[in-house]
């Protein structure tokens, strides 16, 4: 278990830092709101998933993405803006989709889908699936009205949605208690009559166990909706690849007990040296491998750009179109 | 891109006057803003300005710098993420006769703030039969190019021009948005200001002391006799740049700012185009239902039945916004394609011209990380 975490956390982790040292050379025109020291949330999660479960995300989830199985290659060149990306280059770092994977599409208007996973959660109810749909957001995302809103939709139709907020402390540069009259989350979402949990220290093992039992409830149909407030964070600027101590809204030494306790760190260490370094070597080669096919990937031509206006039998994948043929 | 040609019949010209530009001191568009803000904040103690990150160190690209310590936490707050909540928590204190300025960062995040603004900002001075009024300001911003991507680009400015009750204005130059801005904070109804993240970077002459740029005139932005361009928000831009495209070949079009879209000044377009006989109105959004749709049909309600008009709209390609570079720019309309097309409403057919790029001419970049 510690070596498919420590994969995880390791790979999302050295993405990340490629994305950071290529972004200088403005070959990947996307903004990027980079996980680096949340990590440890999505793998938390997404360990306790199945591939047929579904996550929803935000601008910030190339961490989900990635924990939830999406396809690497898919995802770097969709930042380069490259045929070859999940989307064919047109939504960016901040619209991921891989629906194989389970990865339903991230929104970058804040808090948007939290309603379209509770929708999601309810449309797998009525069709007798057993599926776990999962959303992710932000502290700032339980402003918005559509957060309570959504909140009580699961719970009056007692849906199997998990709601993992990544608390970070703050949205741009604004710290939470500068927005929330009430700063606890976990509270607000009780009051709503979810059951709702609060893991501090980004701690990846104890938010994994939590999550883990909570999600084996609802495939067994004796839980509904779930919350979890997930303590976290982010070590990079909001959206680029810099620090940004500089401005002065947070400060080094705030950032030094996260910095400290970070869970890449404190998962390798519980990995047998040999079998991590034999980790470490392979999850290089497929950054390095993701890198190079995204930039030998060909720009979309002009004619893509009238595509998927309106969603078209024709414009089916293949394996589809095969599939109806027959 | 988007091009609609229709042509139409219509009359006789009438001069429109150019508004003189006092040369003075230079501004950036946002140091015009964060100007205005500051002026109408020390001139009325009920101007207040709130919205997410107004008070944080990057102060909306300056736009809100130093507010905060000038006239403190009461009257400068940032907000929490709650639009809808917010712009009624806007309308709520204008009704008790505070002066808000409600700022966003993108007009794309306005969509959850409509409820509000249609249905009670909007609609409060009639349905209340003038017994109270909304003098709100709404601050919001389009994006555009380095990956902004489907929901961080839209110019949506048309839905609110649908709406009888709102005022529109999208000022092009640090001149208009600071007289923009004054004006539309000493209007007692909604007004809502749109800016374009790359005019933010223009840089212009703009007088110290306080004045106003009111609805009602449009400005004439370059004269000629052959065709009128009308540039609105950024296209404005790209405008002035296929004029000087077009002036190479001997063509002489003539290019106007609305400035403000509602209420429009339809007279200054007309006597225009009742002079050229040709209009091509280029937008900063889709042209189906847009501003350049409006634009074109009163004017051609104008003048139809006293002279042959062509006309033509250009905007956003009927489609999201996509993120890579190849798409992207074939998204948008820019100076070469609009001189193109001008070039072949001037000659009546379609010649296949597209002028050499001029490096003087291409378009400031935006970049990232925003
Ligand atoms: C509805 C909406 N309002 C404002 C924004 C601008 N914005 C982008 S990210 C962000 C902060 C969100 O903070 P949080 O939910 O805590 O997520 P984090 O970025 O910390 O992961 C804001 C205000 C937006 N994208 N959508
Ligand atoms: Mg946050």
């Amino acid at each position: 278990m510690h070596e498919q975490f420590y994969k995880s956390l390791f790979r999302i982790r050295r993405v990340e830092e490629e994305i950071a040292r290529i972004y200088p050379t403005d070959k990947l025109k996307s903004p990027v709101h980079l996980s680096i020291g949340q990590e440890a949330v999505s793998v938390a999660v997404c360990e306790a998933l199945r591939p047929e479960d579904v996550c929803f995300g935000t601008y910030r989830s190339h961490a989900m993405y990635l924990a939830k199985g999406g396809d690497i290659n898919g995802m770097v060149a969709e930042m380069y803006g490259k045929q070859t990306g999940c989307t064919k280059g047109k939504g960016g770092s901040m619209h991921l989709v891989d629906t194989k994977a389970g990865v339903m599409g991230t929104s970058a208007v804040v808090g948007t889908t939290i309603a379209n996973a509770v929708g999601y959660a309810y449309a797998m109810k009525l069709q007798r699936k057993k599926v776990v749909t999962t959303v992710f957001f932000g502290d700032g995302a339980t402003e918005e009205g559509v957060f309570p809103e959504s909140l009580n939709f699961a719970v009056l139709k007692n849906l199997p949605v998990l709601f993992i907020c990544e608390n970070n402390g703050y949205a741009i540069h604004t710290s939470q208690a500068k927005r929330q009259g009430h700063p606890h989350i976990t509270e607000r979402a009780k009051a709503a009559g979810v059951q709702s949990s609060c893991v501090e220290d980004n701690d990846c093992l104890e938010l994994h166990g939590q999550v883990k039992s909570a999600v084996e409830a609802m495939r067994a149909g004796t839980s509904g909706p779930r919350f979890f407030e997930c303590k976290t964070y982010r070590w990079k600027e909001h959206v680029g690849p810099n620090e940004d101590f500089g401005l002065g809204y947070r400060t080094p030494s705030e950032a030094k007990r996260w910095i400290e306790n970070d869970q890449v760190t404190k998962i390798a260490a519980l990995v047998p040296e040999a079998t991590r370094k034999a980790i470490e070597a392979e999850v290089e080669a497929e950054v390095k491998a993701a890198f190079e096919f995204a930039e030998a990937s060909p720009f979309p031509d002009v004619s893509e750009l009238m595509t998927d206006v309106f969603h078209t039998p024709c414009a089916a994948t293949p394996s589809e179109a095969v599939r109806k043929a027959a | 891109m988007d091009t609609t040609l229709c042509v139409e019949q219509s009359q006789t010209a009438e001069a429109a006057d150019i508004v003189a530009m006092p040369k003075e001191r230079t501004l950036t568009y946002t140091e015009a803003i964060r100007e205005a803000t500051d002026m109408e904040m020390a001139r009325d103690p009920n101007v207040i300005v709130f919205g997410l990150d107004v008070d944080d160190p990057k102060a909306i690209q300056g736009t809100t710098k130093g507010l905060l310590d000038k006239y403190g936490s009461e009257r400068v707050f940032g907000t929490p993420l709650s639009e809808d909540a917010m712009t009624g928590v806007a309308i709520g204190a204008a009704l008790a006769g505070l002066r808000p300025i409600h700022v966003h960062i993108r007009m794309d995040f306005l969509m959850l703030s409509m409820n509000q603004l249609v249905n009670v900002g909007a609609k409060s001075s009639y349905m209340f039969g003038g017994a109270v009024h909304v003098p709100l300001v709404v601050r919001s911003m389009i994006g555009k190019s380095w990956g902004q991507g489907a929901q961080h680009s839209q110019g949506l400015y048309s839905y609110f021009m649908h709406v009888p009750g709102m005022k529109v204005v999208c000022p092009t130059t640090p001149y208009d948005a600071k007289g923009c801005l004054i004006e539309a904070v000493r209007d007692d109804n909604p007004v809502m200001f749109v800016e374009h993240r790359i005019l933010h970077f223009q840089k212009g002459p703009v007088p110290a002391a306080s004045y106003t740029v009111a609805p009602g005139k449009a400005r004439i932005t370059a004269e000629g006799d052959d065709i009128t361009l009308v540039g609105i928000s950024y296209m404005q831009l790209e405008c002035l740049r296929a004029q000087r495209y077009l002036a190479d070949v001997g063509i002489n079009a003539e290019v106007i700012d609305p400035i403000w879209l509602a209420p429009l000044d339809i007279d200054t377009i007309a006597a225009s185009v009742r002079k050229t006989g040709k209009l091509c109105v280029v937008d900063n959004g889709w042209t189906t239902c847009g501003a350049s749709a409006e634009i074109v049909a009163q004017v051609l309600e104008r003048l139809q039945g006293t002279r042959d008009i062509r006309v033509m709209r250009m905007g956003f390609a009927n489609t999201a916004c996509p993120t890579s570079p190849t798409l992207e720019a074939e998204f948008y309309p820019d100076a070469r394609r609009v001189a193109s097309a001008a070039y072949d409403m001037v000659h009546g057919r379609k010649k296949n011209w597209m002028p050499e790029e001029r490096v003087d001419l291409r378009q400031i970049e935006f970049k990232g990380p925003f």
